[in-house]
């Protein structure tokens, strides 16, 4: 063999040690895709617990449990325990949307609710909506009331469900719902047909309805605006400028004002800093460990300084001294030490700052 | 928001029956229906399997949902501020399904039941389930927040919110869909025939510009670095364009985050405002090539009333005020 068959050969071996060490860590990087393997953790469910917690009920009626209500039945419970938030009638739009409501016999004849198509209905109701009656069985019994979910007995649950069925006239004042007949009503459910899984919206690899065009250039000939925030709804919110940081070049309008008024906010504009800044001084002579400039910390902030002293004929020289030489009493007990390391310079400069608003 | 991880402290919140606080020792998840052995797992059980960390998008099926017909509300905030991206921690579902033996001939769906109130469900399709479906317990870092589902929530990547069941106790194997509440009278996308989508789920290619964007003002001409984030339910972000004159013309952006699959993207594009009015948009197109519509193509396919999965293009026009707006073209 030569030498270059030789190293040839040591180069797919390699070459094969690589991918197999690819693959292994494809393999480690997605663990769903491993063999079976037996962790030995967790323990079998009893029946009792799965009794206890299985209680969802299909559209096919598999899992619904055996029993029956009246429609008077229903309204006694629902008067005691549904009324209050969905009204006598289920038709309350307080806390929920309406329960009942936009549907017709025609409807209950053909399965749709011909108001979702014309969008003559003011608003969709559950039962223009809801396809299957099972939903609702559920839902009542997993859920309701809201206060105290699952508390209402089985045949409570049928009687509820009776009594919307009568309101939404699906069945007679006189009906009595239950696991034998619940299947002959769900054929009359008024929006039964309305329902479609025809879309690519499910499936992980569904087939997308629509798609956008991916034009660079000249793709509009005309750009003009359709709709716009109404005026009142400018504000609606809240004032915009204050649920954004107070600094950046993009700020929150002052929606607290006309849409006109907010000229490019120069006056608010944090102007550059300039050669020597007060804060600068102030952190090299470290007058920052006693005081702020908003707030009071041991001693008082540059704005209540500023404040204090506004219209007081001599300050400045007035202060100069007492940073100088230190002083007390004036902001309480805690006495400002002398500082007589700090250059007059500066503390001219800093006292200036502070009176002159700190900024 | 920076970056396109959310601090937990600001993650969106939708509850479907109440906020719960669960002791985690005395939580337990239910494995039943069509499965070799129904199974319990406490916390502990769980935290000991072989788990994974990933970064996931989640957007609540009606974000956007005020937007399909007009203009309805002024800033990000509300048109799309119920989105949301971490990174979460937990066990992949079908490391689960597999350790109780799951009937692959006849399941179709699984079901996924929460702790709270209405123990809330909703129904998930099984190549989905098995795909990259995450049992977490973990979310930046730092175990779920109560508001977040703590101890224990679905993490169901590229899908709606809703989907993402938290205080999770249950997970049924079963062979058709349930036609839960939360799938049957919300969560269902009125089309303009009058019928309804059932079962929509997928969170599909979109984005939005956040900075600049509705209802703040640029204080003056010159350079801004305009940021935005894109995601797509279906996978990764290949690419996002910016126009600045109302889709007319357009700029491919910088994706400037590393690009995971269904995860927030950041894109970033420098702009030189000369103080004129300019409409700003996005557009988004993921790996499967899918672009993100605008308003009009989504209208003529769905109409107006659909509320749910709103993806069209956002526009801002900024003012020479230097105040943005929402608007629609």
């Amino acid at each position: 063999m030569s030498s270059f068959d030789r190293l040839h050969r040591i180069r797919i071996i390699l070459g094969a040690i690589l991918i197999a060490s690819c693959s292994a860590s494809l393999l480690a990087a997605t663990p769903n895709k491993t063999t079976h393997v037996d962790f030995g953790v967790g323990r079998p469910a009893t029946p009792a617990e799965i009794k206890a917690w299985d209680i969802d009920v299909r559209p096919d009626f598999k899992g619904l449990p055996k029993g029956s209500g009246s429609v008077s039945l229903g309204q006694d419970v629902w008067e005691g325990k549904c009324a209050s938030c969905h009204g006598t009638f289920a038709e309350s739009n307080e806390v929920f949307t309406p329960l009942v409501g936009g549907t017709t016999a025609d409807d209950i004849k053909t399965g749709h609710t011909r108001a979702l198509a014309t969008g003559s209905a003011p608003q969709r109701t559950t039962i223009m909506k809801v396809a299957t009656l099972s939903t609702l069985w559920d839902y009542i019994n997993r859920a309701m009331p809201w206060t105290a979910p699952k508390s209402l007995t089985t045949d409570e649950v049928y009687g509820v469900l009776a009594f919307l069925l009568n309101l939404a006239e699906i069945v007679p004042a006189d009906f009595v719902l239950s696991d034998q007949n619940i299947a002959e009503v769900q054929k009359r459910m008024p929006n039964r047909n309305g329902m479609t899984t025809a879309h690519g919206l499910w499936d992980v690899k569904g087939k997308p309805d629509v798609n956008g065009s991916n034009c660079m250039h000249n793709c509009r000939a005309t750009v003009a605006v359709s709709s716009q925030l109404p005026e009142v709804a400018r504000n609606a919110h809240g004032n915009i400028a204050e649920q954004n940081r107070s600094f950046g070049a993009i700020r929150g309008a002052d929606t607290s004002r006309p849409a006109g008024a907010v000229a490019l906010v120069a006056a608010t504009k944090t102007e550059a800093p300039k050669p020597v800044t007060g804060s600068e001084l102030f952190g090299k002579n470290s007058c920052l460990s006693c005081h702020a400039k908003a707030s009071k910390l041991v001693g008082p902030s540059w704005e209540q300084i500023a404040t204090r002293y506004k219209d007081s004929t001599g300050a400045e020289d007035k202060l100069v001294a007492k940073v100088k030489s230190g002083g007390a009493g004036v902001w309480g007990n805690i006495p400002m030490p002398a500082h007589a390391h700090v250059s007059e310079n500066d503390i001219r400069q800093m006292v200036k700052l502070i009176l002159s608003g700190a900024r | 928001m920076f970056g396109i991880i959310t601090p937990s402290g600001l993650h969106f919140e939708r509850h479907h029956q109440g906020w719960w606080d669960i002791d985690p020792s005395n939580h337990r998840l239910m494995i039943n229906g069509l499965v070799k052995a129904a199974k319990v797992y406490t916390m502990d059980d769980l935290m000991r399997l072989p788990q994974v960390s990933r970064i996931h998008f989640i957007e609540c099926g009606a974000n956007t949902g005020m937007e399909w017909a007009k203009v309805a509300v002024p800033t990000v905030q509300y048109t799309h501020g119920m989105l949301s991206c971490s990174e979460f921690t937990g066990v992949l579902l079908s490391t689960l399904l597999d350790d109780c033996g799951i009937d692959l001939k006849k399941a179709r769906v699984i079901l996924a039941e929460g702790a709270d109130g209405s123990s809330m469900t909703r129904t998930i399709s099984l190549d989905r389930a098995l795909d990259d479906v995450i049992v977490a317990w973990g979310q930046n870092g730092e175990m779920l927040r109560p508001e977040n589902g703590y101890p224990l929530r679905l993490v169901v990547p590229g899908v709606q919110g809703v989907s993402w069941v938290k205080y999770l106790r249950r997970i049924e194997v079963g062979d058709m869909p349930y036609a839960t509440k939360d799938e049957s009278v919300h969560y269902i996308d009125l089309m303009p025939d009058g019928q309804h989508r059932q079962y929509s789920s997928i969170q599909e290619v979109k984005s939005v510009i956040t900075s600049p964007s509705g209802g703040q003002v640029m204080l003056e001409n010159g350079f801004y670095n305009v940021s935005g984030l894109a995601w797509s339910g279906r996978g990764r972000i290949k690419r996002v364009d910016v126009s600045f004159d109302g889709g007319n013309n357009w700029r491919s952006a910088d994706l400037t985050s590393i690009v995971l699959p269904k995860a927030l993207t950041r894109f970033n594009i420098g702009w030189q405002w000369d103080g004129k009015p300019a409409m700003l948009q996005s557009r988004a197109i993921d790996e499967t090539g899918q672009i993100q519509p605008d308003s009009r193509a989504l209208r003529a396919v769905r109409g107006t009333k659909s509320i749910y999965h709103n993806n069209s293009i956002q526009t801002w026009q900024v003012r020479e005020s230097g105040e943005v707006f929402n608007v629609q073209l």
